[in-house]
């Protein structure tokens, strides 16, 4: 089941309330998408931490029903 | 042995290390012909490990990292990043200098 940008949003926002989200199906297929994120979780974390408290938002998805997620993150 | 101590063996054998599916004269996914090309365009000298080729260390690496995809790639035993962050890093020259500070180009 492939995810559609709201759902992938929402859940990115459940775990990080601040966050500003801008989200593109890049071949319009509904399973390869880019995400840029930011928020002032990120702050003073390095790359690593950043995107994997974006993976843990979404809850074990990514790499399963989220095959192709790519992000980019930065603090606030 | 375990799946940790054979990651680690792995790791520890190869000073450049890339989790990858297929091999860097075939990458079978796009991220990891990425990765892979990002290497090759530095002229590091790297390991490509076929995940496809072992379950047991497919699965293994996302718990050894908590990193969900692959590729994952590792220098002198550390994690450096997936498809996303090692890009960023190609991009912005970070990774380049990290390879010469730590003598491997």
């Amino acid at each position: 089941m492939a995810l559609s940008i709201e759902e992938i949003k929402k859940m990115i926002i459940t775990s990080i309330p601040d966050a500003t989200i801008e989200i593109k199906d890049l071949m319009g297929d509904s399973n390869h998408y880019s995400a840029k994120i930011s928020s002032k979780i990120f702050n003073g974390k390095s790359k690593i931490e950043q995107h994997k408290i974006v993976y843990k938002s979404l809850q074990g998805k990514m790499g399963n029903e989220l095959h192709a997620l790519s992000i980019t993150t930065e603090g606030k | 042995m375990d799946v940790k101590s054979e990651i680690k063996n792995i790791i520890d054998k190869n000073d450049v290390c890339l989790f990858m599916k297929g091999v860097p004269e075939a990458p079978q996914c796009g991220f990891s012909m990425a990765l892979s090309n990002v290497l090759k365009h530095l002229n590091v000298n790297f390991k490509g490990f076929n995940v496809l080729e072992n379950e047991t260390i497919r699965q293994g690496i996302k718990v050894y990292s908590d990193w969900p995809t692959i590729p994952q790639l590792y220098i002198k035993g550390e994690f450096i990043g997936g498809c996303d962050i090692v890009k960023e890093m190609f991009e912005n020259g970070e990774l380049k200098e990290l390879l010469i500070n730590k003598k491997l180009i």
